[in-house]
């Protein structure tokens, strides 16, 4: 059981910002149909759905590679984006970059990042200004 | 208190998923940002916002929100509506805004 695994991999597009969050949206039916427990199901889709948000509104799109075993969830977002400059700025919660006409759509408040850190077990974020942003977490089911 | 009951005192009307009408919801979260509704949600059943995008559909969908009110009279466009659909989220629009309308549903008992 332990090596057994789902592999999922989706395109985000970078120019459809009513399309952001269907990767979320089809992990979250994959896990509801696995019988994860609710309550671990909202920590991945919540998760996985500020990054994704982040990865459209930021950085023109990306990849989400998704690796679901029994006991837990790695996700992979990795995108070609403008980077980020300050790190640790950016983790702090409130602090958005996020142009006014993204407020307009109700995100850019800031807390996506913290709130991505908050749910996940294993969060890691590597970015470099003009070649793009990764981020890696785990969530563990139970 | 039962979505059906909710749309009643906010003059609102049920534009999907009427039939998922008889729900029972304790519990509303209102927010323009979605960002906060990720952030700061914990078992609200309903959203009430005058956003109208599908990412409040996506939201209410990650969050395991099971009503979204949509108030200042707008109107939830065609793909809204069929994403709320096809994930059994009701949607109930009012003309009432926002405060109005937390207020009539927070007096009738829905919790913070």
């Amino acid at each position: 059981m332990a090596n057994q695994f789902i592999h999922q991999e989706y395109l985000v597009a970078g120019n459809n910002f009513n399309s952001a969050g269907s990767a979320s949206e089809a992990v979250k039916s994959t896990l509801k149909k696995m019988g994860v427990a609710s309550s671990d199901i909202r920590r991945v889709a919540i998760a996985m759905y500020e990054g994704e948000i982040n990865m459209v509104i930021h950085a023109g799109g990306g990849i989400a590679l998704v690796d679901i075993y029994y006991d837990k969830i790695n996700i992979l977002l990795n995108d070609k984006g403008k980077g980020i400059a300050d790190l640790e700025k950016a983790m702090q919660p409130g602090y958005s970059t996020a142009p006014e006409e993204v407020q307009r759509l109700g995100f850019g408040a800031g807390m996506g990042l913290p709130n991505m850190k908050k749910y996940a077990d294993v969060f890691d974020i590597q970015s470099e200004v003009g070649v793009g942003t990764t981020v890696k977490m785990t969530i563990y089911f139970g | 208190m039962k979505i059906s009951e909710l749309s009643a005192y906010i003059d609102g009307t049920i534009v999907c998923n009427a039939d998922k009408a008889d729900k029972e919801v304790y519990s509303a979260f209102s927010s323009d940002m979605m960002s906060d509704v990720l952030a700061f949600v914990l078992d609200q059943g309903v959203l009430i916002t005058g956003l109208i995008n599908p990412q409040i559909v996506r939201t209410a969908l990650m969050m395991d929100i099971e009503c979204i009110v949509v108030v200042r009279g707008k109107t939830p466009d065609a793909a809204i509506i069929s994403l709320a659909e096809a994930n059994g989220i009701v949607i109930v629009t009012t003309k009432k805004n926002m405060f109005e309308t937390s207020g009539r549903l927070y007096s009738a008992g829905l919790k913070a």
